[in-house]
Order: structure tokens, then C-alpha cells, then sequence
């Protein structure tokens, strides 16, 4: 089974439209990914979905790199 | 101080029979059908599987593939066919954008975004997952917004939506718009994506529809005495109108002049059409009113007709009384023959007809035409399967939406 990386850049390349070569876990989702708010949103419901789990949105709000994301997972999946 | 004057600067339509203005036209001159089965979902269960849908059309390749998943197809219409009208009027290198505006409809909006997750939602356990999109792709003033958004434009931006006539106030309520002095510049039109389960058997449901499956593209035939209902299409069309002082100074080219427009209402019931027609004969005569001119002025005109049993007779009888012996002298061409009825973009492609009609004298045909209703009067003019040439100055397009919406709007030759 692929990494928690892998399945996190998987999912914000698809849902972003860009190459998974651009996504690093320091990428800022709004300042280097080019996403907005709306895309935010929609990516924390993608993880949701992905790893079975629910992310409360205080917790969602603290999620801005991709990095942020990885460990989230980590520590709750 | 002297009335503004109003005149259109640019077009683009992206519709089943033509996917920019230069192939629309070329189809609709030669009395092509857009009709075939419906491909966008499964009709088998379906009263009518067939319709006028856009084809060879890749949104990700025009729009970009990451825009594209933010808008809804209605609204994907939406943005190519304005595209294609603000580059034909020069309107992107304009300066000054806060006196643009964008009056833009859509009868129903995102509705294939809202059914598809209205479906997730009840295959699942009942815990709201929503896509964040599901609002932005829904409303039905998003079309109006994207396109203001996308070219930075900051005038007057809404929805006005009267069902099938939504593009025609558009039209209309803009024109009114650049009079008043609130715009110099409105980006006008209307945008309908609603061949799904939802559009198709909602209107099988109220029996408006055709259901000759078996020979779709004969389908769509105004005015014969064998039509049976109108057959639904997709697609968008889009208007640059300007006040003239502004479009001359700048060296735009100049399409007709909008003299005059009117809307009124039926006040008689939300789907059918007053069969003693008063709404619309009071619609006409507002119309030439506001025009400042007579019947006999009139040298073409493109009617509602959608190929329904009452509609068509109705329609008919009104324009007749309207505008007495003059109709006789009145080139018609009921052009749902061919696109299908799009609905809220109806209005708009229908007025880039009369305007190519004005321009190149050429008068597309009504095709699938056989014999007349014996309700329609076989004097009128109706172009039956030819396109046919003739000089014309002023042409009048007409609309009605459930509701009881009647609108109207007469374009003229541009004369300095």
C-alpha cells in the first residue's frame, strides 16, 4: 500500500490539476499550490474520505501545508 | 438631451449545430438539425432520447482543466461563448472596466452539479459531504459572475431569468441599462445545460417535449401540421451591445442598432400560453412603440415557435393580429427547427440571427416543413427547408417563458 505521502500528493495533484512533482510537504496549499478557499475545503473532505476519519474544523484550520496534512494523518488515520 | 443609442459590437454562440458564430451561421443557412440520441445519460426508460446537444466541445482544453472542475457545463457555455463575443467586440483591451456590465441567464442553472450530488448524498449514511463547489456550480447567477470575474469587468453583473425568454430581457434590461447611463458596455445573454434525467423527464412530464425517436432530426418542425413538441437543446449565445459614442470612439465594428424593446407579462397561467394571445400582441405593439415605428417596417422576424401544438397556434394568431396584412410581407424563420429550443439561451441566439440576417441578407430557413397546421395561417412567410436572400433593415425577436414572460427586442441596419 502506498505511503500516507504518496496517498496525500495523489489526491491534491488530482484535485488541483498539477504535477505531483510540484507537491512537497513544505508546499503551502493557498502560497505555492494555487489553491483557494473553496479548494481547501474540498481537499480536507478528499482526506476525510481517503482515510476514513473525520477532521474537526478547528483541527482542519491548522492544516495549511502539505506537510500539515501528512502529519494529521499520521497521527490519526 | 438626445436618446443613447445602442448598438451590438460583438457575438459569439456555441450551440448544436455550430460550436462559434462563422459554423453556427454556416449550419443554419443550410437547414442543418443539431437533434441526435442523447448521449449525456441512459434514456432507455425515457419518453424522448433524443435532443440538441453541443458536440466535439473539450471545456478542459478551452477553459483549462483546473477551471473547469469550479464550473458546472452551463456555465463552461457560459464562458466560452462570452469569450468568443468580448474578443470579437475588442473588449479585453479596454481600459476602463468599471462600465461594463454582464446581465447574463440561465433558466435553471447548475442543475446536472446539484442532481449528481444530491445522488451521492443519498447513496451515503446520511452524513452531509457536500463538494464546497456544489453552491458556486449551482446558483444561477454564477455564469454572470464568472464572466465578470474572468475579464475584470465591474459594471452592473445578475441573472435575469424569465425561463425561455431569459436572454431576450437580458438583452432588453441591459439595453435599458446603457439608456439609464449606469453602463456604457453590457455583456448580454444566456447559457442552458439541462439534457439530463432531471431536464428531460421533468419536461416529458408536462408533455412539451417530442417523441419522434425514431427520426430525431425531423423532429423539431414549427408550424407543420405534424409536429409534436419541441425538442430540448443546450448550448449559449452571447451579445456585446454599447452605447454608440463609445463604440465609435473606440473603432469598434458595428453590428445592427437596437432601436427598441418591451417585456411584458401573459397574468394567465405558469406553462400554457394565453390562447387568445393578448399578452403577446400587446408585447408587439410596445415593441414598435418603443421601436417608433409601423408593422410595415418590419422586414423580418424571429418568432418564439418551438414546435408545440398550442404554442405555435397561439403565436401565430397573435402576431397575425398584432400586425395585420403587413405580416404577409414579413420574412419568418422559426429557427428551433434546427438548434432545438435552448431554452434560457434561445433569446440570445435568436437575436444573432436577426443580426446575421440584417448583415448578409440571407434568411435561414424553418426546416422539416411540410404542411401548415390547419390553426396557422398558409400565408405567412415562414421560409419552408431554403434559406432564401433578401434585403433586410429591421428584425424583430420575440420569446416567451413559463411564467407568462414575454419579451421582445427589434435590431436595425446600422446607418451612421
Amino acid at each position: 500500500m502506498a505511503s500516507i505521502q504518496e496517498r496525500v500528493t495523489k489526491i491534491i495533484a488530482d484535485k488541483l490539476v498539477i504535477n505531483e512533482s510540484e507537491i512537497t510537504p513544505n508546499s503551502n496549499f493557498k502560497k505555492d499550490l494555487g489553491a483557494d478557499s473553496i479548494d481547501l475545503v474540498e481537499l480536507i473532505m478528499e482526506f476525510e474520505r481517503e482515510f476514513g476519519i473525520s477532521i474537526p474544523d478547528e483541527r482542519a484550520e491548522e492544516i495549511q501545508t502539505v506537510g500539515n496534512a501528512i502529519s494529521f494523518l499520521e497521527a490519526n488515520s | 438631451m438626445n436618446k443613447r443609442r445602442v448598438v451590438v459590437t460583438g457575438i459569439g454562440a456555441l450551440t448544436p449545430i455550430g460550436n462559434n458564430i462563422e459554423e453556427f451561421w454556416a449550419n443554419l443557412l443550410n437547414g442543418v438539425s443539431g437533434a441526435a440520441p442523447i448521449t449525456h445519460f441512459n434514456t432507455e426508460k425515457f419518453k424522448t432520447n433524443f435532443a440538441c446537444e453541443i458536440k466535439n466541445f473539450d471545456a478542459g482544453e478551452i477553459l483549462g482543466r483546473k477551471e473547469v472542475r469550479r464550473l458546472d457545463p452551463v456555465m463552461q457555455y457560459s464562458l466560452v461563448a462570452s469569450d468568443e463575443a468580448i474578443k470579437d467586440a475588442g473588449l479585453d483591451t479596454l481600459e476602463n472596466k468599471k462600465r461594463v456590465g454582464v446581465f447574463w441567464a440561465s433558466g435553471i442553472g447548475g442543475i446536472d452539479t446539484l442532481h449528481a450530488e444530491i445522488v451521492e448524498y443519498t447513496k451515503g449514511d446520511g452524513t452531509p459531504r457536500f463538494t464546497p463547489f456544489l453552491v458556486p456550480k449551482m446558483i444561477v447567477d454564477a455564469s454572470a459572475g464568472n464572466i465578470s470575474i474572468r475579464h475584470g469587468f465591474t459594471g452592473p453583473s445578475a441573472a435575469i431569468v424569465t425561463a425561455c425568454a431569459s436572454s431576450t430581457h437580458c438583452i432588453g434590461l441591459g439595453y435599458d441599462q446603457i439608456l439609464l447611463g449606469r453602463a456604457d458596455v453590457m455583456v448580454v445573454g444566456g447559457a442552458e445545460a439541462a439534457i439530463g434525467e432531471v431536464g428531460v423527464g421533468a419536461f416529458n412530464a408536462l408533455k412539451a417535449l417530442s417523441t419522434r425517436n425514431d427520426n430525431p432530426t425531423a423532429a423539431s418542425r414549427p408550424f407543420d401540421k405534424d409536429r409534436d413538441g419541441f425538442v430540448i437543446g443546450e448550448g449559449a449565445g452571447c451579445l456585446v451591445i454599447e452605447e454608440l459614442e463609445h463604440a465609435v470612439a473606440r473603432g469598434a465594428k458595428i453590428y445592427a442598432e437596437i432601436i427598441g424593446v418591451a417585456q411584458n407579462a401573459d397574468a394567465y397561467h405558469i406553462t400554457a400560453p394565453n390562447p387568445d394571445g393578448t399578452g403577446v400582441i400587446e408585447l408587439i405593439k410596445l415593441v414598435l412603440n418603443d421601436a417608433g415605428i409601423k408593422a410595415e417596417d418590419l422586414d423580418y422576424i424571429n418568432p418564439h415557435s418551438t414546435s408545440t401544438d398550442l404554442g405555435d397556434i397561439a403565436e401565430t394568431n397573435a402576431i397575425k393580429t398584432a400586425l395585420g396584412d403587413a405580416i404577409y410581407n414579413i420574412h419568418m424563420s422559426a429557427t428551433k427547427s434546427m438548434t432545438g429550443h435552448l431554452i434560457s439561451a434561445a433569446g440570445a441566439v435568436e437575436s444573432i440571427i436577426c443580426i446575421k440576417t440584417i448583415n448578409e441578407g440571407k434568411i435561414a430557413p424553418t426546416i422539416n416543413f411540410n404542411e401548415f397546421d390547419p390553426q396557422i395561417d398558409s400565408n405567412l412567410k415562414i421560409t419552408p427547408n431554403k434559406m432564401v436572400e433578401a434585403n433586410v433593415d429591421i428584425a424583430l425577436n420575440i420569446n416567451y417563458g413559463f411564467g407568462g414572460h414575454n419579451s421582445a427586442v427589434i435590431f436595425k441596419k446600422y446607418q451612421g
